[in-house]
């Protein structure tokens, strides 16, 4: 068809708008079955690294412009254990996000993997079962530990040959671990919030700059 | 059927057209990565060649392209949605690489070169050729690649993994492994 101002401006203009007409009634049939969706994966991450509970309230904070979320599992009126979903920028792949399971006590019980995009095969290790990342820091206590690998003169194992994916993975762990150290202490003793939040920045930055060699 | 089998052989968009390379290099690292990014791209191949065939003579020329792109952009985000809403152990997988359909340049190719000049019907059959062509080229590379990286098979693990030179899952073993396909079809499938 020959293209004339006036046709062009209203054939775009009808596509575009029977487009989004569509994209929005799709949107509105499907909101709610993704939101369930999203939900139900929540809710099987949170039970996957915790003890049995009955309910759980959730957190919100932001530690280093990265959203955390922590949910507090309670079984009645007694804590069983919060659950940090934790994420970080620096994988090998970008962002990679972990929901951390902490008993009461502060124990690391169990690290869950929701989201990366590391290289397959080396770095997505990571979410495989009783790999050497989860397996050097569960059960502890991180206020025991140093959060740096082996390379790093620290003491925690790195996955082989993705070594940046294990710095990343053991930063959001950290991370996790600052913040429930916020809400812990919130929970069990109102007064003692204070600062918690500002730990060792410094030290990931010297991190991320070693870093470039293998994975 | 002739439409069909062209897509699938004389046409194969990977080692035939050679278009749509940046999904095909990035999401064959496992035989069901690969499959599920062609049969996603061919959903929305087989939508978009029959919508774009249906209004191809209500389009002025030369504001074809945008309007293409806003068709085959609307599926994409449509299909994106009903994956996330009812399968989202595959959105889970695939997430990523859904929204790069709208730039893969075989859908927009077919659109150009066969649906705006062909009808209802022979379009929705390119885009099954050109589809399953795609879907089979992809996971034919993916599991390829998932063999000889990590000694698995649509992630069954034979327990080689370790033995196994592990430069076929990064991005250049995706070259050598594409490279060596190309010529292998084209010197027995393409007679």
């Amino acid at each position: 068809m020959k293209s004339t101002l006036f046709n062009m401006v209203a054939v775009l203009f009808s596509i575009t708008l029977i487009a989004s007409a569509g994209v929005g009634a799709v949107n509105m049939i499907t909101a709610d079955a993704i939101a369930e969706a999203n939900a139900l994966a929540t809710k099987q991450a949170v039970e996957n690294v915790l003890p049995q509970f009955e309910s759980n309230e959730t957190d919100d904070m932001v530690i280093d412009d990265m959203a955390i979320k922590i949910y507090t599992a309670k079984s009645g009126e007694d804590i069983v254990g919060y659950a940090v979903e934790s994420m970080t920028k620096n994988g090998f792949g970008g962002v990679i996000r972990l929901m951390v399971g902490f008993s009461p006590e502060g124990k690391i019980l169990n690290v869950n993997v929701l989201s990366q995009a590391e290289t397959p095969g080396l770095g997505t290790k990571m979410c495989d079962e009783g790999n050497a990342l989860i397996s050097s820091i569960q059960d502890k206590d991180p206020d025991d530990m140093s959060f740096s690998v082996k390379k790093d003169g620290g003491e925690l194992d790195a996955l082989t040959a993705a070594t940046i994916s294990s710095r990343a993975y053991y930063e959001a762990v950290e991370r996790a671990n600052e913040a429930f150290e916020v809400v812990s202490g919130a929970k069990s003793a109102p007064d003692s919030v204070s600062g918690a939040t500002s730990t060792n920045d410094n030290q990931e930055g010297a991190e991320a700059q070693e870093g470039g060699n293998n994975e | 059927m002739q439409i069909v089998l062209s897509g699938i052989l004389k046409n194969n968009p990977t080692f035939v057209l050679v278009l749509g390379m940046c999904p095909t290099l990035g999401t064959t690292t496992s035989a069901i990565n690969g499959m599920g990014m062609g049969v996603a791209t061919m959903a929305v191949l087989i939508m978009s060649n029959l919508v774009i065939s249906l209004i191809k003579n209500l389009i002025p020329d030369k504001v074809r392209i945008p309007a293409f792109i806003v068709v085959i952009a609307s599926f994409v985000t449509i299909i994106q949605m009903l994956i996330q809403a009812y399968v989202p152990s595959l959105y889970a997988s695939l997430g990523v690489f859904i929204p790069l359909i709208v730039v893969n340049c075989v859908i927009l190719g077919r659109a150009e070169a066969f649906a705006s000049k062909n009808g209802a019907l022979d379009s929705i059959l390119d885009g099954v050729g050109i589809g399953v062509g795609f879907t089979l080229s992809l996971t034919i590379i993916g599991a390829v690649r998932e063999l000889l990286g990590s000694g698995a098979i649509f992630g069954y693990s034979f327990g080689i993994a370790d033995y196994m030179p592990l430069v076929f899952v990064l991005a250049p073993g995706a070259f050598f492994v594409l490279g060596y396909l190309m010529v292998l079809f084209n010197k027995f499938a393409k007679k």
